[in-house]
């Protein structure tokens, strides 16, 4: 079994080096490498941005958890896609029209440069590398489960950060959107083959199907049989607090998914606004239709291999690849776990791409020489070795967590600094004309913290656990958690509005308002934007 | 501010000017017809869900037909509501794309001139 999968894993690393190589002859200078000269068709970015964004959390995670806790897991399937109504409306085309290669450059225009861009940079690199570390400890660990008898939890992690350094480091964007294009086709191919073999389960019927779903068998903690209805809403988010947790996820994906960093740089790789928009809408029905189909990952998970066999077998996390075993042997276990690895590389190329041009462009160029390259080619050369320095100290705090830690909360406050630290700035830069570098900073900086400071004193961290409960299973702080929710964002996005509100209000500053104008400009019409280059 | 010397373009003169001329206004009002109402009807049908279902769950559960619950059935409403005010979108957006070329086209026929 191991081998098959191994088999696959080279295939699918020799396709994306073999990519890797072809981009890395059509990335030189700054357009070329950061936004892949401009030239990737919208439908093209639209599979990219899927698969950019479909994250292992998505795949391995939502599908676990509709598992073992039926409905409510479908709840994030919702969230996942309508977000994108807030990219389509409100970001994607004045982003592309006004800025040109970081979600810094829209912010730059009327405000004072240097501190906003500072400032941003802080929170892009933020939320990339707890992003980062979320996905390659998913990595260790799922590389470890399937690879068992030939790879070791901290192999896998180096493995996966080195191979995520090759793309990055000499394939820049255009090597990256095509990883994430073959990853995105191989998930949707996937995950249909798996839904129609689950209906091939039930006869192709929905009325069986659902049926099965009506009445799931398991075991419970304490060792009771038990059936539920796994299409009743309430197994995972149980009062007093499970409704708030619920309501506050849902505002950090709808206001955070339009504030990701990894997501936003993509707008740049498309010709103009228009295309950037047919982008999203391609985004858009890939991403739907993946997360509709999450009704045959998870509940045929639940109906066909039963939450007590996967606990057994890897936990919840192997739901879908189990699946795929009970289902068609071997060889499709073998197939999905390589989609499931594909799935990781892809985004975190993604991720890493999105920390090294905001490093090297707005920080280093920018802050630190006043947005002076001075000598060609500088500005990705930084971003070149900024790319090993992300990569490097990404693979050393996933060898230093373990394949045991919990890191499902730092995909919650890579969304949670999204949506309370970036989306205000952004909104209030394009939508303001009172708005101020006072307000970029304060209210960059209010939300980051508060993200921060919430999840710090949340259940996620904080929690007292009996003595039985040991190493990187036990809470971090002994205590009773502060504040009831694993989600912040209920409280985080409104206080990083009010901080933006506050630190505008208390300051003037005339040119930022009489700059308006041509952001204003700029980012409905296009008048001036960055064109798209020849190779 | 550096940033703003290594491009060539309109003066900020000339881009108040353009914030300031009908055909912009005009845009800017199209815009806003489709877009606030949009925004706020997606986020209050999206939030309707979590609160019904967080506050409401056994209405909810109202069976529909066989095990299939309205909670599932409103949740997966959510996906074709978002691509359908995709799809009006991307319908309303060929007019701010003609709108948006005229001002374009003006402005640099103007710039030419000079």
């Amino acid at each position: 079994m191991a081998n098959i999968s191994l088999v696959m894993f080279l295939l699918f690393i020799a396709v994306t080096l073999g990519i890797t190589y072809w981009a890395s002859k059509r990335s030189a200078g700054s357009s070329a490498y950061f936004a892949a000269s401009r030239q990737i068709k919208g439908w093209q970015n639209g599979i990219a941005v899927a698969g950019d964004y479909m994250s292992a959390a998505s795949f391995l995670g939502i599908a676990g958890i509709i598992a073992f806790q039926g409905y409510d897991g479908f709840l994030f399937s919702v969230g996942w896609l309508v977000a994108y109504l807030t990219v389509l409306l409100v970001i994607a085309e004045p982003l592309r029209n006004a800025g040109k290669y970081t979600m810094a450059d829209v912010l730059a225009y009327r405000l004072n440069p240097r501190p906003v861009r500072a400032m941003a940079s802080i929170s892009t690199l933020t939320v990339s590398t707890f992003y980062m570390i979320a996905q390659m400890v998913g990595a260790g660990a799922l590389v470890k489960l399937l690879l068992g008898g030939y790879v070791t939890y901290n192999k896998a992690v180096i493995g996966v950060g080195i191979l995520m350094i090759v793309y990055v480091v000499f394939g820049g964007m255009l090597a990256t959107t095509w990883v994430q294009i073959v990853k995105a086709v191989l998930l949707m191919a996937g995950t249909i083959l798996l839904s129609i073999l689950v209906m091939a389960h039930f006869h192709f019927s929905f009325g069986d199907f659902f049926g099965a779903i009506g009445h799931v068998t398991y075991h419970d903690a304490k060792g009771q049989q038990v059936v539920k209805d796994f299409l009743q809403p309430g197994l995972r988010y149980k009062p007093p607090y499970g409704p708030l947790d619920l309501i506050s996820l849902g505002l950090a994906l709808i206001f955070g998914t339009a504030g990701l960093p990894h997501i936003l740089v993509r707008f740049y790789t498309v010709p103009d606004a228009k295309t950037a928009r047919h982008s999203v809408v391609w985004a858009m029905a890939l991403i739907g239709s993946f997360y509709i189909m999450t009704t045959f990952l998870g509940f045929g998970a639940a109906t066909i291999v039963g939450p007590d066999y996967i606990k057994t077998h890897g936990g919840t996390n192997m739901s879908a690849p189990l699946l795929a075993q009970a289902l068609a042997g071997n060889i499709f276990f073998a197939f999905i776990s390589a989609i499931a690895f594909a799935t990781i590389l892809a985004v975190v190329a993604g991720l890493t791409i999105s920390a090294t041009t905001s490093f090297s462009h707005d920080l280093w160029t920018n802050v630190i020489h006043n947005g002076v390259e001075r000598k060609p080619g500088e500005e990705v050369l930084v971003a070149r070795i900024s790319a090993f320095v992300v990569g490097g100290v990404a693979i050393t705090i996933a060898i230093l967590l373990g394949p045991t830690a919990n890191v499902a909360f730092l995909v919650a406050l890579a969304f949670a600094v999204a949506a309370s630290a970036n989306l205000p700035v952004i909104v209030f830069s394009i939508f303001w004309r009172r708005f101020n570098t006072a307000g970029a900073v304060t209210g960059l900086a209010v939300g980051l913290l508060a993200s921060i400071g919430l999840i710090i004193v949340s259940p996620s961290l904080m929690g007292i656990d009996p003595p039985t409960v040991t190493g990187a299973a036990r809470h971090l702080i002994q205590a009773k958690a502060l504040f009831p929710l694993e989600n912040p964002g209920i409280l985080s996005i409104p206080l990083g509005f009010i901080g933006a509100v506050a630190g505008t209000l208390l300051s003037h500053e005339p040119t930022s308002q009489h700059k308006f104008n041509e952001l204003l400009v700029r980012s409905n019409t296009g008048l001036g934007a960055e064109k798209a280059g020849a190779h | 501010m550096v940033e703003a010397n290594n491009r060539s373009g309109p003066s900020q003169t000339e881009w108040g000017q353009i914030a300031e001329s009908q055909p912009f206004k005009d845009l800017m009002a199209t815009k806003k017809t489709f877009i606030v109402p949009a925004f706020v009807f997606f986020v209050i049908y999206y939030f309707a869900l979590p609160v019904l279902v967080g506050y409401a769950p056994q209405f909810m559960s109202t069976k529909v037909f066989g095990v299939v619950n309205l909670a599932y059935l409103f949740a997966l409403s959510q996906f074709f509501v978002a691509w359908l005010i995709a799809g009006l979108y991307v319908r309303a957006a060929a007019n701010f794309d003609r709108l948006a070329k005229d001002i374009v086209e003006k402005a640099e026929d103007g710039k030419g001139g000079k």
